[in-house]
Formats: structure tokens, C-alpha cells, sequence
């Protein structure tokens, strides 16, 4: 069983195919790391899938209903809006249609770290705060797949590495989770997979050490990067760009 | 204090200015007196005062209030923006002009209700011209801007008008009604809103649950199950039926949509869902007071209340943004 299905998905924006042709699964027990530079079309091929975008191909939950669609999937858009000072924990419940006592919305709070800002307007803590709440209120939808759009950009150390553990421990529990990331250290000591897009188009999909070699970082990144084999995986330590 | 607490107080305050508004008017009567006519009738002034004059006013009041601080809370809550209120979309100018139009013809006077319904006609006229301009999307920044323009084009006509008109008499009752007012208002208002304002009052409070998931952005919410071009029509045409049935039997009554929901916000954990119902007592307590305090202030002067409520309003307005700015 497959919770992400895309075959031949593709977007154009102003005359020019910003996705080209993206086919994948994803099945459960999956950590999917999406990475690729800037504007290569990590953001649109995520969004497109959910169908939030207009696009050509097959998404199996671009066909659902908005309804059914939040039970299959939870999203976590790259901006971080929070428009109204409302707590932290009616925030999180939003996912569970407003119910702060909800199993899922105080297991999600836990997770991320947030339980002792519950009653805090959300609008009040610091950016890398709200991104943990907007985190937890994604966790707390519990839905079989979650993606997220660069969901640790803006995190101090400890929580990056924490919440990439939370979405590790999530695909080992049984769902699965795709997250566009930029830190290829991340990347490759917490997911089981690495997803590599360029100029829209799917060009590496793999385990992190399949994928992540000099020649293919050279190519799609235009950096050098010390690659080191140890016990806790492959370790990637970008070192210059490519002129 | 809790959400409940906190209705509990703006209902009764409500039902207090009711009565109040029952109570107090031209015609200086004892208040067992003016009850007992109210509820037991009779022959004489009285019982024709009350129930003919003064309820239908009240009743007007709630329903105006209601329209106003619904739509207010639901405007704020879709667009996300603590200084949008129901005029944002044109609805308030365009029934206006329909309005405007109505008595400039003399339409208005060939039966009781031409000059509402015209009004109507100038709110649906509105809706339609909205959302053709603002697409099928769920977007808010088209439905603002497609707001302004309908709303400059309803106000250009209906200066294009006084400045045209001929007859001065015509021109002065088009700015006195422009003006706001619940005086004289009968039974035949209250029917001609009440079908129209309640179809808006319903598909307003089935916004809650969008506008509550809204917060966190139009994408996020879509993905929470939420259909944001539904709940962007529904909002539209709710606005639309409620400001544009209040407009067309009270006239333009301002900034009660802006600073109600502003007021409340902080009362109900500044979540959209409940400060619906919370704008919506609030705006009928504020109206209703407002209705009173134009009685007492300037007896028999006839003092306009959306004049009243624009004093009012204003420095509330200087008060929301300063506080902006000590902010940013």
C-alpha cells in the first residue's frame, strides 16, 4: 500500500515546467528526505501532489475531497502564518477541530517540546517556537502520511535534530513522511530516503548513501562535500561551492 | 472569563438596552405604562406607540446589530485582518446606490418597499460584479481589490447622481438617509430584512470552523479539510445578504463591523469561530445603545445614528492604530 502515489506530475508556471514528470511512492515506514537547491521545484511538487496547485498527472490525494484529503494527509506549508494571538493549545487543536483535550493534540504538544506553552498566545513566542507549534499542529491531524515543507528552517540544534528524530519515530510507527529539507547533514542521518529534484525533474531517489555521492553534489548543489562512512550513517560535511 | 460566561453577559446586556430602547422616546411615559400597552394593547396613543413606533425600532436595532458585527467578525476572520469590515467589499456603497438611484427617481415613493428592495438590487449587483472580478479562487487579496474597485465605482455614482440631481429637496433626503438612521422605521422594514439578513446570519455561523483554521494561512487550512473557495462564497454572499438588508432599511451605518469584533477579540482568545457570535450581541448591544443615546443627547433634533456611530468610531479607529504602531 502506498500513501503517496504521483505518476507523470507536472506544473507549468508562465510558459515553463517548473515540475517535470515527478513519479513516486511512498509507503509506510518511510522518512523521505526532498532536497534540491533553490527553485528547483521541491516546494511545487509537494504542494502540486496535495493539490493545492494546479497540475497535469495523477496525485492519489489531489483526486480526494478537501475533507477526506486532511484525513490521508497533513501539510505543513513553508510560510508561518499565524494570524490571531490565540493559545498555543487551540492552535495545535485546530487539526482536531478545536478539541484542546484530544489524545493526538497533547501527545503533539509533548512531542515538539510545547507543553509548558500551552495557554501562551502563539503570536507572542519567537519564530522558532511557532515553528514547533505549527509542527505539532501538523503531528496532531495524525494522518497516515505528513508532509512538510522545510519543516526545521530556523530551529536551534537541539530541536532540529529533535524534530527530525520525531518524524524518524513517526515513520517507524507505521506512517510515512516527506519533508523538503536543506541541511544534508539532517538529511542524510535521519531519513531512510532521499529524493533529489533539479530543474523540476526527479534526478536521484534513493537510501541517503546511494544517493548522496561527490559527482551528484557537484552536479545539482555546485558544492564539494567531504563524504564519511561511519556506524551512524553517511556523514556530509559541505566544504566550498563550485565556481 | 470563559466563552460562555462572556455571551451570557452580552445577551443580557442585549435584552437591558432592549427594554431600555422600549422605554425611552419622544413621548415621556411611565414605564408601567408603556409595558402594559406593549403587552396588554387597548385603545389610545400608547399601545400604538409602542407597538407600531418603538419595537419595531428595538427589533430593527438587534437585527441591524447582529448583521453588522456577524459580518464584521467573519470579514476580519477570512481576511485576516484586524481593519476590514463589511464595507471592504463594496456591499454598504452599492446598496446605497441602489438606494440613492431609487429616491433620485422617485421610485422610492411609488410603494413601501421600492426603496429596500432597490437597495437589494444594489448589494446583489455587487456580489455578482465581486465575484466575476475576483475569480474562482479562494484568494483574498482579489476579493479586496475587487472590493475597492466596486466600492469606488458605487460611491462615484452616487456623487455622480447629487451632483446631477436637479431637485434639492430630492438631494437633501438622499443625504439624510445616506446618513443612517432607525427612526421611523415600521413592522413592513423589519419583514422586508428579517428573510434576507437571516439567510446571511446562517451562512455566516457555518464559517466558524473555515475562519478558525484560516489562521494558520489558506493552504494550511485547505489541508485540514477546509474547501476555501466555498467558504470564501459563503462569506461573500453572507456579508452580502446581512449589510445589504441593513443598509437597505437603515441606511449606511458604519464602523460598528470594525470595532466590535476589534473590542471582543481579546474576550474570546482572539479565536475567529467564537467571536462571531460574540460581534454578532455585540453589535446588536452597541446599535441598540447607540439608537438610545441619539435620543438623549439631542431630543427632537432628530441626531442621525450613523453619525453617531462614526464619532464613536473614529477615535477607536485612532486607538487600533496607534497601538499598531507602538507594535511594529
Amino acid at each position: 500500500m502506498s500513501l503517496l502515489s504521483l505518476r507523470d506530475l507536472s506544473v507549468t508556471r508562465g510558459g515553463r515546467k517548473t515540475l517535470d514528470h515527478a513519479t513516486l511512492d511512498i509507503a509506510p515506514g518511510e522518512f523521505v528526505g526532498l532536497i534540491g537547491p533553490n527553485g528547483a521545484g521541491k516546494s511545487t511538487l509537494l504542494r502540486a501532489a496535495l493539490g493545492l496547485i494546479e497540475a497535469e498527472g495523477e496525485s492519489n490525494l489531489a483526486k480526494l475531497t478537501p475533507a477526506a484529503r486532511a484525513k490521508a494527509a497533513a501539510w505543513l506549508p513553508q510560510a508561518r502564518e499565524i494570524a490571531w494571538p490565540i493559545p498555543v493549545a487551540d492552535l495545535v487543536a485546530l487539526a482536531q477541530d478545536g478539541d484542546t483535550e484530544a489524545p493526538q493534540v497533547k501527545a503533539a504538544l509533548k512531542r515538539m517540546d510545547m507543553a509548558g506553552f500551552a495557554t501562551r498566545p502563539a503570536t507572542s513566542l519567537s519564530g522558532g517556537e511557532q515553528a514547533r507549534v505549527l509542527i505539532a499542529r501538523a503531528l496532531a491531524q495524525d494522518t497516515p502520511l505528513l508532509m512538510a515543507d522545510e519543516p526545521v528552517a530556523g530551529l536551534d540544534p537541539a530541536h532540529q535534530i529533535g524534530s527530525m528524530q520525531t518524524f524518524a519515530e513517526l515513520a517507524a510507527e507505521g506512517h510515512g513522511v516527506i519533508a523538503s529539507l536543506h541541511d544534508l547533514g539532517l538529511a542524510a542521518r535521519h531519513c531512510t530516503r532521499l529524493i533529489v529534484i533539479s530543474h523540476g525533474r526527479i534526478v536521484a531517489d534513493g537510501t541517503p548513501r546511494e544517493v548522496l555521492t561527490e559527482e551528484l553534489l557537484a552536479e545539482v548543489f555546485a558544492i564539494r562535500c567531504h563524504l564519511t562512512e561511519t556506524a551512524d550513517g553517511v556523514i556530509v560535511q559541505p566544504l566550498e561551492q563550485i565556481r | 472569563m470563559t466563552y460562555k460566561l462572556l455571551l451570557s453577559l452580552l445577551g443580557l446586556t442585549v435584552v437591558a438596552l432592549f427594554t431600555a430602547s422600549l422605554l425611552i422616546g419622544v413621548a415621556d411615559q411611565p414605564v408601567g405604562a408603556s409595558l402594559s400597552a406593549l403587552f396588554g394593547g387597548g385603545e389610545g396613543p400608547l399601545p400604538m406607540v409602542m407597538r407600531e413606533i418603538r419595537l419595531p425600532r428595538a427589533i430593527l436595532g438587534i437585527m441591524v446589530g447582529v448583521s453588522l458585527g456577524l459580518s464584521g467578525a467573519a470579514m476580519q476572520g477570512f481576511l485576516r485582518n484586524p481593519l476590514a469590515e463589511p464595507g471592504v467589499i463594496g456591499i454598504s456603497a452599492s446598496a446605497a446606490l441602489g438606494a440613492v438611484l431609487a429616491l433620485q427617481t422617485g421610485f422610492a415613493t411609488t410603494f413601501a418597499l421600492a426603496l429596500p428592495l432597490s437597495a437589494l438590487i444594489g448589494a446583489g449587483g455587487c456580489v455578482a460584479l465581486i465575484l466575476l472580478l475576483a475569480g474562482r479562487g479562494g484568494g483574498t487579496l482579489t476579493l479586496i481589490l475587487a472590493g475597492i474597485a466596486v466600492s469606488a465605482l458605487a460611491s462615484a455614482l452616487t456623487a455622480l447622481v447629487l451632483n446631477l440631481s436637479p431637485n434639492p429637496f430630492a438631494a437633501n433626503e438622499i443625504i439624510f438617509w445616506m446618513m443612517g438612521s432607525l427612526a421611523d422605521r415600521s413592522f413592513t422594514h423589519v419583514w422586508t430584512a428579517l428573510p434576507v439578513m437571516a439567510m446571511g446570519w446562517v451562512l455566516l455561523s457555518l464559517t466558524g470552523r473555515g475562519l478558525d483554521r484560516l489562521t494558520l494561512g489558506e493552504e494550511a487550512a485547505a489541508s485540514m479539510g477546509t474547501d476555501v473557495k466555498r467558504l470564501r462564497l459563503m462569506l461573500v454572499i453572507g456579508v452580502s445578504a446581512a449589510v445589504g438588508a441593513a443598509t437597505a432599511v437603515v441606511g449606511a451605518v458604519g464602523f460598528v463591523g470594525l470595532v466590535v469584533p476589534h473590542l471582543l477579540r481579546p474576550l474570546v482568545g482572539a479565536r475567529p469561530a467564537r467571536l462571531l457570535f460574540a460581534s454578532a450581541l455585540g453589535g446588536a448591544a452597541l446599535v441598540l445603545a447607540a439608537d438610545i443615546a441619539v435620543r438623549l443627547v439631542l431630543p427632537g433634533r432628530d441626531l442621525k445614528l450613523g453619525v453617531l456611530m462614526a464619532l464613536i468610531g473614529a477615535p477607536v479607529f485612532f486607538h487600533l492604530i496607534w497601538r499598531m504602531r507602538g507594535r511594529t
